[in-house]
């Protein structure tokens, strides 16, 4: 900032006996501020950065084709993370098969249909607290539907009632996402729609979901981001430590990579914290991975909504 | 919609409204208006502001659906239909009465789709580019934006996209056209073509204004309303229409003071 003169303008007499400008107290409440928040960023960062580094550190040495490859061993250098790999990325498909189209439903219905009455007002309560019960929780709920009632349907213990569980976790929050995006669409645009003629449905669909979409995408990314990182309520429906295949969508017997992490951290041997190491970086990568998905995609329907 | 012959009122008459009020959940807005609204007529709505001018207007199309709470008492009849009867589907009735608000607001699509909505989803039957075409030069656009139909309707100015808002609501041939403030946006040049717009659409549409240029009230409209607040007990403002006339009688010989006094700038 280059140093200024507050009294650069001559002053017209009467406002001065009204206003107390007080530039450089002002500019000095700037500053304070700006460096405060400057190192809130830092600290932050910092600490990201050190687990980053030290992770990079233990487990590049150890990320190779053969670590992609292969199946759990007793040994730490045959050890790999095909089978949660595998494991995760089918948890993915199937929490967002099932998350994003009922929440994304729920929340068009509550913001847009249900109008402000007390069953909408007692939803969206309970719809806050469903986003605060711990995942353990829902893990037992999903072994009591999923897994046991359920039975038929997903086979059990299986990818399939994972998936189910984990879409249950997140589905608050997409619906929460959903209505946040849809409220900041202006109204005028409804009005402008259903002044032409057209029904709810055809003025949401055509102009107000897809203003709102680049938000809810968002949102929905974030969501599964957690999921996807979530351990207790996987080890509530059973996945396990070693699968020595190729886990299908309703075969019994899945892994998913923070269980495989989990599970090598809490050996004796050192070498399996380096296999745990590596196997948190190919989280990372999946992670990484997702969210560029996802600003390509909000992107190109930025640009498509002008 | 079938017209009722024991309600209905004399001929040429678009909409009848008696004793009607307003409400916004338990508040008032807007008390006993009564007024006859002439067919291929313009009628100006005028009145300070919060008086309740958008209020009557938006429930003409029965935009005020969309706000919880909001409700009327009293009647008001489309020829010789009441609005809010159970057999009236409201979307239908927005169709046949179209509505330009105060502030552009088209829809975040190109110019070209911003008029083909309304008549898609109306089940238009004609030639899409052809509608397109004639909409935006009834609305004086065409020449300006024949060369960009595929540009967003936002990327032009605030005034273009007014008139892209009037040519999208007559696009899907309404009869009757409710305009608030349409110019409150515009510039003078701007404003003298929707006003020889508006001289034009009166052959085939019904049209009512709500402006607070007395000029512009003077010089397009055939009947005026005044519409006044007055302070309530409760320290609230509740509307109510003061003088209903042609304005010809409005502006020269009114029968109020009110009126007299805000006509002539003599007001608050
Ligand atoms: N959505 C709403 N909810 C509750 N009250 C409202 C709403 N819209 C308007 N009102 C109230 O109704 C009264 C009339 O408002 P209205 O918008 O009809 O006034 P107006 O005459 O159009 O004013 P202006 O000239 O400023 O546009 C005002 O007291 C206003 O506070
Ligand atoms: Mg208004």
């Amino acid at each position: 900032m280059t140093a200024t003169d507050p009294n650069a303008f001559s002053q017209s007499s009467s406002a001065e006996q009204h206003f107390s400008s007080d530039l450089s107290g002002r500019y000095r409440l700037d500053n304070i501020f700006r460096i405060a928040s400057w190192v809130a960023t830092v600290t932050a960062l910092v600490v990201l950065a050190f687990l980053l580094i030290d992770v990079l550190i233990d487990g590049i040495p150890r990320l190779d084709w053969q670590f992609i490859t292969s199946f759990p061993s007793r040994s730490a250098e045959r050890a790999g993370i095909l089978a949660p790999l595998v494991g995760t990325i089918w948890l993915l498909f199937v929490t967002a098969l099932f998350a994003f189209p009922i929440g994304v439903g729920a929340g068009i219905f509550l913001e847009e249909f249900a109008g402000d009455n007390l069953f909408a007002r007692i939803l969206e309560v309970n719809i806050g607290n469903l986003a605060a019960v711990p995942s353990i929780i829902y893990g037992l709920l999903g072994l009591a539907v999923f897994v046991r009632v359920f039975l038929p349907i997903t086979g059990g213990r299986t990818v399939f009632s994972a998936g189910l569980t984990l879409a249950l976790l997140i589905l608050p929050v997409i619906i929460v996402a959903t209505r946040e995006a849809l409220r900041a669409v202006p109204s005028s645009l409804r009005q402008a729609g259903m002044a032409l003629g057209a029904t709810r449905w055809q003025t949401v669909r055509e102009h107000v979901l897809p203003q709102a979409f680049p938000g809810i995408l968002t949102g929905t990314i974030l969501a599964l981001s957690r999921a996807i990182g979530e351990t207790a309520p996987l080890i509530v429906i059973g996945a396990q430590t070693f699968v020595p295949f190729v886990p299908s969508f309703r075969g019994t017997g899945f892994s998913a990579l923070p269980i495989q992490i989990f599970n090598w951290v809490g050996r004796p041997q050192a070498e399996f914290h380096v296999n745990a190491a590596a196997g948190i970086i190919v989280l990372m990568i999946v992670l990484v991975a997702m969210n560029a998905t996802a600003i390509y995609l909000r992107n190109r329907f930025q640009a498509e909504k002008m | 919609m079938q017209t009722n012959p024991s309600t209905a009122v004399g001929a040429g008459t678009t909409f009848h409204v008696a004793q009607a009020n307003y409400y916004y959940g338990s508040f008032l807005a807007v008390s006993n208006v009564n007024l006859d609204i002439p067919e291929r007529k313009i009628t100006a709505f005028i009145g300070p502001s919060g008086c309740g001018k958008s209020t009557v207007l938006r429930c003409f199309n029965r935009l005020n659906d969309l706000i919880p709470g909001a409700h009327v008492e009293g009647t008001i009849q489309y020829r010789g239909v009441d609005l809010y009867d159970k057999s009236v589907d409201a979307t239908e009735l927005r169709r046949r009465i179209g509505m330009v608000f105060q502030k552009p607001n088209p829809f975040p699509k190109s110019i070209y789709e911003n008029i083909a909505f309304g008549a898609r989803i109306n089940g238009y039957k004609g030639d899409m580019d052809e509608l397109v075409e004639r909409s935006l030069r009834k609305a004086a656009l065409w020449e300006e934006v024949k060369d960009k139909l595929k540009e967003s309707g936002l990327s032009i100015s605030g005034g273009q996209q007014q008139r892209l808002c009037i040519a999208r609501a007559i696009a899907i041939e309404p009869e009757v056209l409710l305009m608030d403030e349409p110019c409150s946006a515009l510039d003078p040049i701007s404003t003298l073509r929707v006003e020889d717009l508006m001289h034009e659409l009166k052959e085939q549409f019904t049209i009512v204004i709500v402006t607070h240029n007395m000029q512009q009230a003077s010089r397009v409209s055939d009947m005026t309303a005044f519409y006044n607040a007055q302070a309530t007990e409760k320290g609230g403002k509740q509307g109510y229409l003061v003088e209903y006339a042609p304005t010809q009688t409005i502006f020269n010989n009114p029968a109020q003071q009110a009126t007299q006094d805000y006509v002539s700038g003599r007001f608050g």
